[in-house]
């Protein structure tokens, strides 16, 4: 890298900071023309961060890795912490996903919100979502990764509750920014003992020392360290215990929904992993908790997604279980890693595109989500349906898709290893595939094929509501193609003579080829019987037969899946009322003994007072009565000592 | 005679004069008890001032015999003072400092 292109990296961050800034303090002034600065400085964020990786692939492999460091921020006796900027493959990755995908979802906004009086505020809250989403990124330390990681739980606070006029959407908001905060806890205490281990926080000091570090240290704190960075990651990226919260911010606008699923938000947590692996790689016990949470939430996520009616809750569950997929990689060390960041760049393409897709959809249907009351649609809005048919089949790993080169891959490396693991891993991570074809192609096929179950306002639809689909304007159509056209080519392209592998070598380290314990042939064969079993099944219940407009009674599984297995539920009974009541058994406390117990001292006391008050009668007499009786007492105390 | 019937006189004036300030209501009467236990105080000091053989006694019975002369201007002045005002003599009557 040159010194010159290095010193761009605070732009990258500045520029969208700048954005946001403007439009959120400029006001009403600023309503004509936001949106369009909005776009411009994501786009010109593109362009830096385009800048800086043509000048990387230039430089040799080995010289990738590069730190620009703007100055001191932190300097209080043995802590000291620079403000600098990391850059190298890993996070340039992330800086063009996020800004090519947030441009394009930025573009889809501007018509998207075309209707809604606050468009300026919703762009001011996109710009401030990116510039924070880089930050973390590029932060070449964990204190300055840990501003941005609270500025994007900050800005998708904000967007979540965009439309806070309804009471169920602030508090899904509250909900997202309540349940990220459980995971900052984990980041927080993590730092605070990779200071009290390493005596630093930046990873140019801790990565490298992380294998001394578990000798001198110990491994139990290794492991503590571990677990709390994943502890972190579960809450931005939504992993159990903590995904509660990604269903519910469904009800933000879609465009947010794109940006959260795709480019921001639920990647950092895979990004913190990745880039923390060392510390992983230097606490086995942690790192198999890591693969263990992946693979349970890849099949939560994927089991969730079959029951959902809703269609932007179908593609949230489906994201938890993609989500759960890189974390599995994540976990799986370093043969997993590269993979991790490969499935999260093609999968930010192909769910970015499935959002904006069902935002067409909700576009078209009056903002209705019930898949049961759509159908039939893929005549109607021809460029939405290819769009969204082409991220489907990615998403679903069909070759010669994006999914297929990165799912795959987690797929096979899942199978690496010795003992149980590459067992119980590999058929989660071959079962979730399954799973995710039949829930993908019933959201494809109840949206798009089959009988229309809305009405045109003619005769004979009796009961169905009167909907006129129509196609989107093309500001959002044009995102939603360029992002398909990744969706198909993206990986194949990045694939091709694992080119994208080695690309992230620089950072994630040189991994040595293993030989799965089935061999490869063989799992790729299975894979695609199981996607094509779930497809072809979706096909048979959505696509063929007849889909009912109300849920029907189902069986115990289906019936939990709708209510997302119980996790409020869960949640409520044992986080929330545990809480609530020893809220309140301390509230209790607080006012009997501690409030109870200062109130009777002083009641006691002025009681006391009014008691001595009665003495003060007025009567000189009492009053030398008093004085005759301390004589008294004064004379016999005298007698008592002199004899 | 012995000398500790001297302070034996000395105690029963003086508890005679606590007794009249604790008991009468009448300014004057009370006034008088004061006066008793003065000169209660008084023969006692002198009787020391005998028993030990020096004047140290009989210096102090004078200065109590002065202040007591003041006090008895200052006082009967404040009783006249009440009596005028209330037309009344009784210390119970005087009370104001109660409440």
């Amino acid at each position: 890298m040159t010194m010159q292109t290095l010193s761009l990296a605070p732009w990258l961050v500045a520029t969208p900071m700048i954005g946001a800034a403007v439009l959120l303090l400029g006001g009403r002034r600023t309503d004509r023309w936001g949106h369009w600065l909005g776009v411009l400085a994501s786009a010109a964020t593109f362009v830096v961060g385009l800048v800086m990786l043509l000048d990387m692939l230039g430089t040799p492999a080995e010289e990738r890795v590069a730190v620009h460091t703007v100055g001191t921020w932190i300097d209080s006796g043995p802590l000291h912490v620079d403000l600098g900027f990391q850059v190298d493959p890993l996070s340039l990755t992330f800086v063009m996903l996020v800004t090519f995908v947030g441009t394009l979802i930025h573009v889809y906004s501007v018509a998207y919100m075309d209707h809604d009086v606050d468009r300026r505020r919703f762009f001011g809250y996109l710009n401030l979502f990116v510039a924070a989403m880089l930050l973390l990124v590029l932060a070449d330390s964990y204190l300055l990764l840990f501003v941005g990681w609270e500025g994007v739980g900050l800005a998708s606070f904000l967007l979540i509750g965009f439309w806070d006029g309804r009471r169920e959407n602030a508090v899904a908001g509250k909900k997202a920014f309540v349940m990220n905060r459980v995971g900052d806890m984990g980041l927080i205490v993590a730092m605070m003992l990779l200071l009290a281990t390493f005596g630093s926080v930046s990873f140019a000091d801790v990565l490298p020392a992380a294998g001394e570090g578990a000798t001198a240290a110990g491994q139990a704190t290794m492991t503590a360290i571990g677990l709390m960075l994943l502890l972190a990651a579960c809450g931005k990226s939504a992993q159990l215990p903590l995904q509660a919260w990604l269903g519910d911010a469904m009800a933000g606008p879609t465009p947010v929904s794109a940006l959260i699923h795709a480019a921001t938000m639920v990647t950092a947590g895979v990004y913190l992993l990745v880039r923390s692996g060392p510390l992983l790689e230097a606490a086995p016990d942690a790192q198999l908790v890591v693969a263990i949470v992946g693979a349970l939430t890849l099949l939560f996520g994927a089991v969730v997604g079959t029951a959902k009616d809703d269609i932007k809750k179908a593609l949230a569950a489906s994201t938890m279980s993609q989500i759960g997929y890189m974390m599995l990689a994540a976990g799986l060390g370093p043969v997993g890693y590269a993979f991790a960041i490969f499935h999260l760049l093609t999968h930010g393409f192909f769910k970015a595109g499935l959002f904006l897709g069902a935002g067409s959809v909700m576009h078209a249907m009056d903002d209705d989500v019930n898949m049961r009351r759509f159908g039939g649609l893929a005549r109607l809005l021809p460029v939405t349906a290819i769009t969204m048919g082409l991220g489907w089949l990615a998403i679903l790993g069909v070759p010669p898709f994006s999914g297929f080169f990165s799912k795959d891959k987690i797929i096979e490396a899942a199978f690496v290893g010795e003992g149980w693991r590459p067992w119980v891993f590999g058929v989660t991570a071959l079962l979730g595939a399954g799973i995710t074809a039949y829930y993908m192609s019933r959201l494809f096929f109840m949206t798009f094929m089959g009988r229309r179950r809305w009405s045109d306002g003619g005769p004979g639809d009796d009961g169905a509501p009167v909907r006129h689909p129509h196609e989107s304007p093309r500001l959002m159509t044009w995102p939603m193609i360029v992002l398909a056209v990744g969706s198909v080519g993206l990986g194949g392209v990045l694939a091709v003579g694992d080119r994208f592998v080695t690309w992230l070598e620089p950072v994630t380290g040189h991994a040595e080829h293993h030989e799965p314990v089935l061999p490869v042939w063989l799992l790729i064969t299975l894979t695609l019987v199981l996607v094509a079993l779930g497809i072809l099944l979706a096909f048979r219940q959505f696509a063929m037969a007849a889909v009912p407009v109300t849920p029907p009674r189902a069986n115990v599984l289906v019936r939990a899946a709708r209510v997302d297995l119980h996790q409020d539920d869960v949640n409520e009974a044992l986080v929330m009322r545990p809480g609530q009541y020893l809220t309140r058994a301390l509230v209790y406390t607080d006012r009997a003994a501690v409030d109870g117990g200062w109130l009777g001292l002083a009641g006691g006391i002025g009681r006391l007072g009014a008691r001595l008050r009665r003495l003060q009668n007025g009567y000189v007499r009492s009053y030398a009565a008093t004085m005759l009786g301390g004589l008294g007492i004064v004379a016999l105390v005298v007698w008592a000592l002199a004899s | 005679m012995e000398i500790t019937n001297y302070l034996g006189l000395a105690a029963i004036l003086f508890a005679i004069g606590a007794a009249t300030v604790l008991l009468r209501r009448n300014a004057i009467v009370v006034f008088m008890g004061v006066e008793l236990m003065l000169n209660a105080t008084n023969l006692a000091f002198v009787t020391f001032a005998r028993i030990h053989g020096d004047v140290t006694g009989q210096v102090l019975a004078f200065f109590v015999m002065v202040v007591a002369a003041a006090e008895v201007v200052v006082g009967l002045a404040i009783i006249i003072t009440i009596f005028r005002s209330r037309r009344s003599a009784s210390v119970d009557d005087v009370n104001l400092l109660h409440s």
